[in-house]
């Protein structure tokens, strides 16, 4: 019964978001005020509906109703309550309802914080926003029902992929689909202002938090991915480019050239038609990852054809959402009027410059991403498109950017003084001259690879450029007495941007050092056996059977010594799943500043005795978490603007006069 | 982090008939790799999820003795890939047609052969596919000049747009403020100032 009620509450959702997307925007192109105002409580009441059909389908997974098709595909009893509920989303249609619940939270969130917005802008972009949820709706209604009854009902379910069986990945999809889900905001406001024929510096501070907070979420979701990657896949690797992780990343960096573009529209009133641009590409580019794993076109060209219903059917609605908005900009855009001037050699410049080259980026991915599947449709010849190749053609094109990134801060709006802010960055650039030769000293010459340096040099230059960059700003050096209160006054988005900019340098440290100094063991290893790994002793202590809630789990107890005295113990797993019966493995380990001790286990070797181990020291690889954390946490610190609060500066002045 | 693939593991013929790939790709379809519908949500959920199954990869078993070549045939074996897996290298990969063609690549340097002529020995069997850095030619022209295409494109639409500016520049200044926007004007300075 309560399946069918969520089934209804989709139903009836879908037949408000239809009402949402057609009445406001006749009633803001006739300025009908009566009709425009519909959009806030239809937002509302499209929310709780797909609310309920959302809290149906996590009750089916809680209470484990398997006469419920979905939850008998992917749970079972013993599995941990956690896991039951992130069950919810672990399988296709689930995710989707996730998505649409995520969408129709945003449309929510937009009549609750959104009373100062013009009632015009307000409304399109409801009805934008629910015309994507209609979309989606219908996609969920027509071939993705979660809700189907199974006859009869299994005595227990078939179990959720263990892989997916872990805290890391039970948090990832919601806060990747956050992100996602999140630039359909941007998007909503960009096409309701193409409808308008009008950008100005509110649309942008009203669409600037909003990309933020997606931004945030999708950062968080894809960090979390890695790390979870990382400590579970058992080889220490945490990004391959794989086509998945593409599908992330491409709106992370459209997303990110979006929220700096942004910055220019709201500051300079400039560069409107191509933030404009980005707004639609970047949740075009979401869309697009929705797409790829979703049609499943990526696992193999027969997997989209065993259920061409999906696969069409989010292809089409991705072309009627990017094809269209696309046509609608290419016949606004140009009658968007140039707003403030500036010359290249400018913050808005340099912003430029940057969004050229991450939007490159992005590009490059999308191309090396898509380019086997042209190449097959195209009878090019089956194409592999790997790690390899990303790693030669998008780095290079993420050096400079990472150049401009340290001096661009510094630079003054509308006409910058270059020489200056180099002559002002002489030191630091000495210093990540001296870092490169540095390293280069330390690992051998070329008995590592050449680009260590580059890489470090580049870190150094960023990190201590952000420091200075900050240290000026509040006259560290100058009026050091007023440093502290100087540094009070300073915007919260001037401290998240010097933070996430600082968080990005640790981030290259850690990538640079852990692509280029990672050292391997593996080798049989009988109880009782030592190997040396970078000046730490791992003894094989004892191998044992441990039962988990739902798996039985292989322990190995390693004890780890150094310079002859045991500093502790570690405990790497390798799981075998009951329901359904597949292995995991668990990686034991052992961080610190200068890297991590990352131990597997792996299978009884029949010939030798012993057991095959893998011991690896990963060098800085907490720094990229460290990395990731920072931009996380400059993220919301510069959401936490107050200039972010609409009309909030109204507030300030009344609170002024009362003190 | 890629969906490992499972061909049945016990069936681990070495490469002695022609192509193995393509018996192994005949089992894996048959496997059902995305066949029925709880099966297709699996998969695809885990591709969404970036996941893999665990990789056990390079065995101590199939090493070689002497660490400099060892080191040479992971450095091959992270640019070749594992045909009948997901985007993986056949040194990331438990899959035994990754395993059969670790030991040749092993095999080869062994016998002496250069990276170059390993690269070409494997090349000559599996096609172009196997490599997952596409070489340049020109079926992939497109793949390994687009960037750069992208890049210059991107920066001569910039120049057009600084090229296009003083046109406009050369409109007339703005009326000088009045006396009363003054006033406001240096009210807001002061009220942001505090």
């Amino acid at each position: 019964m309560i399946a069918e009620i969520g089934h209804f509450a989709l139903v009836l959702a879908l037949c408000v978001a239809v009402v949402q997307a057609v009445v406001p925007l006749m009633g803001a192109r006739r300025g009908n005020a009566a009709w425009m105002s519909v959009a806030g409580p239809a937002a509302t009441l499209q929310f709780l509906f797909i609310a309920v059909a959302f809290g149906a389908l996590t009750n089916a997974y809680v209470t484990s109703d398997f006469s419920v098709m979905n939850v008998a595909q992917n749970s079972h009893t013993d599995k941990p309550m956690l896991y039951k509920v992130a069950g919810v989303w672990g399988n296709h249609e689930g995710s989707l309802l996730l998505w649409i619940t995520i969408l129709a939270l945003f449309g929510f969130a937009v009549t609750l914080f959104g009373r100062n917005l013009p009632p015009g802008l307000k409304s399109r972009a409801l009805a934008v926003q629910a015309t994507i949820a209609v979309g989606f709706l219908a996609f969920i209604l027509l071939t993705s029902n979660p809700f189907a009854r199974l006859e009869p009902p299994p005595i227990n379910g078939q179990g959720l992929n263990p892989m997916l069986q872990d805290p890391g990945l039970a948090f990832h999809p919601p806060f990747l689909y956050l992100g996602y889900v999140g630039f359909s905001m941007a998007f909503s406001f960009a096409i309701a202002a193409l409808l308008e024929g009008r950008v100005d510096a509110a649309w942008a501070r009203w669409v600037r938090p909003w990309t933020l907070a997606a931004w945030v979420f999708l950062t968080c979701g894809i960090i979390l991915g890695s790390w979870w990657a990382y400590y579970t896949l058992g080889w220490g690797g945490w990004w391959y480019w794989d086509p998945v992780e593409n599908a992330s990343f491409m709106p992370w960096l459209a997303g990110t050239a979006l929220l700096h573009s942004a910055i220019v529209v709201e500051k300079r009133d400039a560069l409107k038609s191509w933030t404009i641009l980005l707004a639609i590409v970047a949740f075009g580019l979401s869309l697009l990852g929705t797409f790829l794993v979703r049609s499943g076109v990526l696992t193999s060209v027969h997997a989209f054809a065993t259920d061409p219903a999906r696969g069409v059917f989010i292809l089409l609605l991705l072309c009627a959402a990017v094809g269209g908005s696309l046509a609608l900009y290419a016949a606004r855009a140009p009658t968007m009027k140039m707003g403030g001037l500036f010359s290249p050699i400018s913050r808005e410049g340099a912003l430029l410059l940057n969004n050229v080259l991450m939007a490159t980026g992005a590009a490059t991915v999308l191309l090396g991403t898509l380019y086997p599947l042209i190449a097959d449709a195209l009878n090019l010849g089956k194409v592999s498109v790997g790690p390899p190749f990303f790693n030669a053609v998008f780095l290079p094109l993420m050096a400079p950017m990472v150049l401009v990134m340290a001096a661009a801060p510094m630079l003054s709006w509308k006409r910058g003084d270059i020489a200056g802010v180099l002559g002002r960055l002489k030191f630091i650039g000495a210093l990540a001259l001296g870092a490169a030769m540095l390293v280069w000293f330390l690992q051998g010459g070329s008995a590592g690879p050449w680009w260590t340096g580059a890489g470090f040099a580049l870190a150094v230059w960023l990190g201590l450029g952000t420091l200075w960059d900050m240290a000026e700003r509040i006259g560290l050096f100058s009026r050091p007495g007023q440093a502290l209160s100087r540094a009070a006054k300073l915007p919260n988005s001037a401290w998240g941007m010097l933070l996430a900019h600082f968080g990005l340098a640790v981030f290259i440290v850690g990538l640079t050092a852990s692509s280029a100094w990672t050292t391997e063991h593996i080798q049989t290893q009988k109880v009782g056996e030592t190997v040396d790994v970078s000046g730490y002793g791992v003894t094989l202590k004892s191998v044992d059977e441990v039962p988990g809630p739902n798996y039985t789990a292989t322990r190995a107890t390693f004890e780890i010594s150094k310079g002859g005295s045991v500093i502790g113990v570690m405990a790497p797993e390798k799981r075998m799943y009951r329901q359904p019966p597949r292995p995991t493995t668990t990686a034991a380990i052992r961080s610190g500043i200068t890297g991590d001790l990352y131990v597997v286990i792996g299978d009884p070797d029949p010939n030798k005795g012993g057991w095959v181990t893998r011991l690896y020291f990963n060098p800085c690889i907490p720094w990229l978490w460290a990395g990731g954390l920072l931009l996380i946490v400059g993220g919301l610190i510069s959401l936490a603007d107050r200039r972010h609060r609409v009309g909030a500066p109204a507030r300030a002045a009344n609170a002024a006069a009362k003190a | 982090m890629t969906l490992t693939c499972h061909p049945e593991r016990s069936e681990g013929s070495p490469l002695g008939t022609s192509f193995p790939i393509l018996r192994r790709l005949g089992r894996m379809r048959s496997l059902g790799f995305a066949r029925d519908d709880g099966r297709i949500a699996a998969v695809f959920v885990a591709a969404l999820l970036v996941l893999s199954a665990p990789a056990w990869a390079v065995n101590p078993d199939e090493m070689l003795k002497d660490p400099a070549q060892e080191h040479r045939a992971r450095e091959l074996g992270k640019d070749l890939r594992c045909l009948v897996c997901q985007n993986q290298s056949i040194d990331d990969s438990d899959a035994d047609l990754a395993k059969d063609l670790r030991v040749i690549v092993r095999e080869r340097i062994a016998k002496g052969d250069s990276d170059d002529q390993v690269r070409k020995f494997v090349v000559d069997r599996y096609g172009d596919y196997v490599l997952l850095k596409p070489p340049f030619k020109m079926s992939t022209l497109a793949l390994w000049l687009g960037p750069l295409a992208l890049f210059l494109g991107a920066l001569w639409a910039v120049l057009a747009f600084y090229r296009r500016r003083p046109a406009e520049k050369a409109a007339p200044p703005p009326p000088p403020l009045s006396a009363e926007e003054q006033r406001r004007l240096d009210k807001l300075l002061k009220e942001s100032e505090r």
